[in-house]
């Protein structure tokens, strides 16, 4: 087999992966990165994130407020040191970003601006007007192009690490063209694969989020972390899943039931904030899981608009103005307008709450290294964990930073004293990994097809793992999700060629879904609590005795996973109470 | 929900088992307000898996799904339905190599965007600890709008002087250089000029302007390579007529 051999190999180039082979080529032009992605770097879908950066930057805000904030809207599940490195650190990457020439917008003096976030006490979040991912992302692919010492591989899918010796050591991967199986040999390798919301049906998350770079590393023996904590964003298209920022809340958008009201004030999250002058921490500018919850418990009151696409609440953004809207959020209005009809100048704009977002991950310490020698993470696939049981809007796109450079980094001091493998026992293990894939080629009369399970695991994940749960539908759910482990033995190939075959890659990108998604069930079902994001209906309250704890689910191949805890780091910070009742007390 | 069947005429090319590409028809039910791509995806689903073609973020922001709808280059995931009447005829985008069905070979165009040097070089390096470069919201606004560029490469398709002269470095990639060229934090003009302004760089474009039409992001790829010119036009006389003015 052909054999690609590098210092440190990642596997995806978004924001995680473009960040990690930068801080490598700076840290050592010597050190030959091999950086692989699915897909071309600038399709990634950091480019898909739009509200912004949280870094603390004014002279009001404190490195403090900023930990404070993550910790308490993760509900204390964070670890703390790690929360304590990703604030210090997230200033400096913000501006190296500005360094770098991303566009951020600007005061009138020059000075980069900030907005206004959900569950956030001051103004901290670095914006790129609504395309920040993209500018992220574009910035960061840009200035890879200096870097010699940065070897892309577009358009190659990742089949199976290589674990030799105790440690990782590479991996195999299908180069899309020709079909072709290539080894890649490096001293470290480097996860930033995204998360894998494609799970469920409806979502923010593009195509290519299928869990792949956090099902490798599960197959591989590491544990998958805190997988029960899946994010609604609460203000999607209702029709396409399409992510409407945050930002739109932030700069004063407002959300009301179909009788006009404000319920959010009906959920502990009131009382009512004058209209366009939005107040920290408060009414629209709650933390994710909480707005999403409320609209939860307003449709089961039946409050909501009906529509053909199910139930909405209503986005006002009218008071804003077409000015404010045009400079600070032109994509929303773009996307509104052009796949709803709706224009949110004119009218208030139908949304409901979508998956969007995986707090939990690959399992990794703060240097973002995994249980396994050699196995790096960082970004969306790695719960490191600084979000806890539900992230805060605009730190994904600093921890993708802050923690894709600690990736390089500690992969770059690993890769100094690691010995050389030996090649005949790599080369061993990617011919099983090729004979795997090859095995789905010959096979014939399989009675599955990958669109008719994907379908199924879609519809389970959407009725049992959502925004409210409890031990009947969690039950059923895994109970499923092992039945389509069964089935997915059975999926036969309709195109059996080499050039480009996507018929091949769903059915790998299904095969990793399901293992996440079986983590995620069988997480979600053995933690008996509600905190941040898991909400039961059968154990309605947070449970720190018992569980404020990570889950560690761990992969068996016929089985579902065992399911582990490890203890939370607390630095500074004792559970508390999540208080988003504004300065009313 | 209203539905209505749709026609479809999609170009297949696999190099493996047809010796050339040619048209295959498809009849798949759809939602009045679906966009190509959501019919692609329901014939893969439902009818045809082995119809290749790339896509993601079905909000016209990752550049992934380029091809040309009825002879015109679209993001397909932006190109509504309900403004088809009749056979929707679905093709590669122009002037790349085919790879596979709706799948084109786009080497050509990663390798030029890199050659025009689309980062930062800064007129004078600061150390992060300084903080922020500053740059008033007019001077973002003079390269705001080349930054939009989602590399779709639609303007490759309908660049008429790329389809004649493959080597010219095209819309996009001048566009990008023009960005950085723009920026108040840049000075890296004349090591990306020598691309730009060489023979295969601005010169080549005829001004027809189409790049800037089908831009999905509005993006104006034309004035970028028409301001490049003018400047390129003043260095020339700056270095040739006139060299005791400095540049």
């Amino acid at each position: 087999m052909e054999t690609v051999r590098a210092d440190v190999a990642i596997i995806g180039a978004g924001g995680a992966g473009l960040r990690a082979a930068i801080a490598l080529a700076e840290a050592d032009p010597k050190l030959r990165v091999a950086l692989i992605s699915k897909v071309y770097p600038m399709r990634s879908h950091t480019c898909a994130a739009e509200g912004g950066a949280a870094g603390v930057i004014k002279s009001d805000d404190s490195l403090e407020h900023h930990f404070n904030d993550t910790v308490g809207g993760g509900d204390w599940l964070c670890d703390q040191d790690a929360v304590e490195y990703l604030v210090q650190e997230a200033p400096k990457e913000l501006i190296q970003l500005e360094h770098w020439g991303c566009p951020w917008s600007r005061e009138p003096n020059g000075s980069v601006a900030v907005r206004p976030f959900g569950g956030m006490k001051k103004q901290r979040t670095w914006f790129a007007a609504d395309k920040s991912g993209f500018h992220i992302l574009h910035t960061l692919f840009q200035t890879s192009l200096r870097f010699p010492s940065i070897e892309r591989y577009d358009e190659y899918y990742a089949t199976d690490l290589i674990v030799d010796d105790g440690r990782c050591q590479g991996f195999t991967a299908i180069e899309m063209r020709s079909g072709q199986m290539k080894r890649f040999q490096a001293g470290a390798v480097i996860i930033a694969g995204g998360g894998a919301g494609r799970m469920f049906p409806f979502t923010t998350n593009g195509a290519i989020k299928t869990g792949d770079g956090m099902a490798l590393a599960y197959r591989a023996g590491v544990p998958l972390k805190d997988m029960e904590f899946v994010q609604y964003h609460p203000t999607g298209l209702p029709n396409t899943g399409t992510l409407l920022t945050e930002a739109c809340r932030g700069e004063g958008g407002i959300l009301v039931n179909k009788n006009g009201r404000r319920f959010l004030q009906d959920y502990g999250m009131g009382p009512e904030t004058p209209l366009g002058k939005p107040v920290f921490k408060t009414m629209e500018l709650g933390p994710r899981d909480r707005v999403s919850q409320a609209f939860w418990h307003e449709q089961k009151k039946g409050n909501m608009l009906p529509t053909k696409w199910g139930d909405c609440m209503l986005l006002d953004m009218r008071h804003l103005g077409e000015k404010t809207i045009n400079e600070r959020l032109p994509l929303v209005r773009d996307v509104t307008t052009s796949y709803l009809g709706v224009d949110p100048v004119t009218d208030p704009v139908p949304v409901r709450p979508v998956v969007h977002y995986m707090m939990g991950g690959i399992h990794t310490d703060i240097r973002a290294a995994t249980p396994l020698a050699g196995l790096f993470a960082a970004g969306e696939c790695a719960c490191v964990s600084i979000n806890g049981a539900n992230r805060l809007g605009s730190n994904s796109l600093t921890e993708l930073l802050v923690f894709g450079r600690r990736a390089g980094l500690s992969a770059a001091e690993y890769v100094r004293s690691a010995r050389p493998g030996n090649d005949a026992a790599l080369e061993a293990k990617a011919t099983a990994a090729q004979a795997r894939i090859r095995s789905l080629f010959e096979k014939t009369g399989g009675k599955e097809s990958t669109a008719g399970l994907r379908k199924e695991m879609m519809a389970t994940m959407e009725q049992n793992a959502g925004i409210y749960r409890d031990a009947n539908g969690l039950s059923e759910a895994c109970t499923k999700l092992g039945e389509l482990r069964h089935r997915y033995a059975e999926v036969e190939l309709n195109d059996k060629t080499n050039v480009y075959n996507t018929d091949l890659l769903q059915a790998l990108e299904l095969g990793s879904m399901l293992d996440c998604a079986e983590a995620v069930t069988v997480s979600a079902l053995a933690r008996t609590e509600s905190r941040g994001a898991h909400q039961r209906l059968d154990f309605v309250e947070r449970n720190d005795t018992k569980f404020l704890r990570h889950s560690l689910a761990f992969h068996h191949p016929a089985q579902p996973p065992r399911v582990d805890y490890c203890d939370v780091v607390i630095t500074t910070s004792q559970p508390g109470v999540r208080d988003y009742s504004g300065d009313h007390k | 929900m209203s539905e209505r069947v749709v026609e479809l005429e999609v170009l297949r090319y696999n190099p493996e088992t047809d010796s050339e590409p040619h048209f295959q028809r498809y009849s798949v039910s759809c939602e009045e307000e679906w966009v190509v791509l959501d019919a692609l995806n329901k014939i893969k689903e439902t009818i045809d898996p082995t119809l290749s073609y790339r896509w993601s973020c079905h909000m016209a922001v990752c550049g992934s799904c380029g091809m040309m709808v009825n002879g015109e280059p679209k993001l397909a995931c932006k190109a509504f339905l309900r403004t088809f009447d009749g056979v929707i005829r679905v093709e590669p985008l122009a002037h790349f190599p085919i790879e596979r069905d709706l799948v084109t070979v786009i080497d050509d165009f990663v390798m030029k965007l890199k050659r025009v040097k689309p980062y930062l070089i800064p007129k004078q390096d600061k150390p992060v600890s300084e903080g922020e470069y500053l740059q008033t919201p007019a001077e973002l606004k003079k390269y705001k709008q080349y930054t939009l560029c989602i590399n779709c490469m639609l303007c490759y398709a309908a660049c008429p002087e790329y389809g004649l002269i493959p080597n010219y470095i095209g819309p996009a990639a001048i566009a990008l250089a023009h960005r950085y060229n723009q920026d108040s934090r840049d000075g890296g003009r004349d090591e990306r000029q020598e691309e730009i302004a060489a023979t295969e760089g601005v010169w080549d474009c005829s001004f027809v302007g189409a790049c800037s039409e089908v831009c999905p992001e509005h993006v104006d790829p034309a004035g970028a390579i028409q301001q490049v010119k003018i400047k390129s036009m003043v260095d020339w006389y700056k270095e040739h007529l006139m060299p005791w003015v400095k540049k």
